[in-house]
């Protein structure tokens, strides 16, 4: 013990099983303290934080910025929609521009998988990547498998099945990732025009009826079908989407078992998940955000700590 | 500890141990009385042991009926954040009661340059605003402090240099009380 192996978080598959536990374990620690009257520790008031955001985000990036200055981080926030990108500013000239100003860490979304990357080799500084496109979204992974630990005792030997639109998702390879890392067994369910090709060279099982997902499994993770990313027509109408990939009450009480639901954000009710579920004592899907902010301190607190 | 290379000498035995717990703790039962108003708080991680030891004696042998007893982390107020080669390592906090208002003893094994206790104050604060807080220690390494801080009670002084260490050996955790000073 105990440092992490990487010095920027880039994605789950560049982390170890050991490098999680530590994760975990230092997240514990923060979550004792947000839940404080004084939420507030001092560590890295000498750090500071730059948030890049080239694509929309609402909680992630708001998380991150509790996260940051509940650490007592200076940040600096930058989004693509009001930058000099749209003058036709390049992705490391923006960065080493923002850098020039004496950032240690950047927090990056970007459209364009990979982008983490790219930009850990021509920029000095810790990167955490938040979202590349359709690759990773490593520290949503994190508080995913976190909440079942926290939930469930233990993230080992569990069945997870992730629902919906995979070919589009981010989360899903970074939970798939980060599930088998800890040794749980996945599936992912979803109409085939959504599965990417070849998912099965993971290790993960396709499932294409729901209910035998949901019946299978002791966590089903929910996701939003990501129309801004679609190209083209994936299936026939919303409607017929909700009917075979929804979950609504009746099905979750039909299920041979308790399981335990959960869903990155943002929800579209009525769609994926009716509101019944998505506000029953079975999901887990405000106790993620608030594990959310546990994971990012975490691991800014454990990036932060090898900046010399 | 037989094949460790380093000389050691035993600084306090078990038994010195005892006799130093007993007096600290009638010491503290002094000011203290009925300990209604006060709190005692172990420093993770060593000064736990200490602070429960001290907590158990007041109520075996003193008859104190209650005492409130917490652990308090340090690390994430540590001024050497980013300053060694390791990161540092957390342990956890256990505080089931205010300390606002309240009288609290710090609860360390070894005084040494200060800084722990410096962030243990700074610590403390996320829990409220204490009427008044007092410094308990094992062991109080005078003349190798970098901050203007002193305990109130104190077991015993060592003139200890700086290439030397002190190291505390708990029953519950090392199998035997014993204290050695060791030349690194």
């Amino acid at each position: 013990m105990s440092s992490l192996s990487v010095q920027h978080l880039l994605g789950i598959k560049y982390l170890n099983e050991k490098d999680i536990q530590l994760i975990f374990e230092t997240a514990d620690h923060f979550k004792e303290v947000i839940n404080r009257s004084i939420k507030k520790v001092p560590s890295l008031r000498d750090i500071t934080i730059a948030n890049v955001f080239f694509e929309n985000s609402t909680r992630t990036r708001l998380s991150f910025e509790l996260a940051e200055k509940r650490l007592s981080a200076d940040i600096v926030n930058f989004s693509a929609a009001q930058s000099s990108v749209k003058k036709g500013e390049t992705l490391i000239d923006t960065v080493n521009n923002i850098l020039s100003m004496k950032v240690d860490m950047v927090v990056m979304r970007h459209p364009n998988p990979g982008a983490g990357v790219f930009l850990s080799k021509h920029v000095k500084a810790a990167i955490i990547n938040a979202g590349d496109g359709a690759h990773e979204h490593p520290t949503q992974a994190l508080l995913d498998s976190y909440s079942i630990r926290e939930k469930l005792g233990d993230v080992a030997g569990k069945k997870v099945v992730i629902v919906g639109d995979i070919l589009h998702s981010r989360v899903a390879l970074s939970n798939i990732f980060a599930l088998q890392l800890q040794g749980a067994e996945v599936k992912v369910c979803g109409p085939r025009t959504l599965l990417p090709k070849h998912i099965e060279s993971l290790g993960v099982e396709v499932e294409t009826n729901l209910r035998k997902a949901l019946n299978w499994c002791d966590v089903a993770n929910m996701l939003r079908i990501q129309n801004e990313r679609m190209d083209m027509s994936y299936f026939p109408t919303t409607r017929e989407y909700t009917q075979q990939f929804g979950i609504n009450k009746n099905l979750l009480d039909s299920l041979e078992k308790e399981i335990v639901i959960m869903h990155p954000g943002p929800i579209n009710r009525g769609v994926e998940i009716t509101s019944d579920v998505a506000d029953s004592r079975q999901s887990i899907i405000l106790n993620q955000v608030e594990n959310g902010v546990a994971i990012r301190m975490a691991v800014i607190y454990l990036l932060a700590s090898m900046i010399k | 500890m037989a094949n460790n290379p380093m000389s050691q000498k035993v600084l306090l035995t078990s038994k010195e141990i005892h006799i130093i717990l007993h007096r600290l703790a009638c010491q503290l039962l002094e000011n203290h009385l009925e300990f209604k108003e006060t709190a005692l708080i172990g420093i993770q991680p060593r000064g736990i042991f200490l602070a429960r030891r001290l907590a158990h004696i007041l109520k075996e042998s003193y008859g104190v009926k209650h005492i409130d007893l917490g652990y308090l982390d340090i690390t994430f107020f540590r001024d050497d954040f980013r300053r060694g080669d390791k990161t540092l390592e957390a342990s956890s906090t256990k505080m089931d009661f205010l300390v606002e208002g309240r009288k609290v003893v710090l609860i360390d094994d070894v005084l040494y340059t200060g800084r722990s206790i410096r962030a243990a104050l700074t610590a403390i604060q996320s829990f409220g605003r204490p009427s008044e807080i007092e410094l308990l220690t094992l062991i109080d390494r005078r003349f190798s402090r970098h901050l203007p801080i002193q305990p109130n009670y104190r077991g015993r002084q060592v003139d200890a240099i700086n290439e030397e260490k002190v190291l505390v050996h708990w029953e519950e955790n090392n199998g035997k009380d014993i204290i050695y000073l060791i030349n690194k």
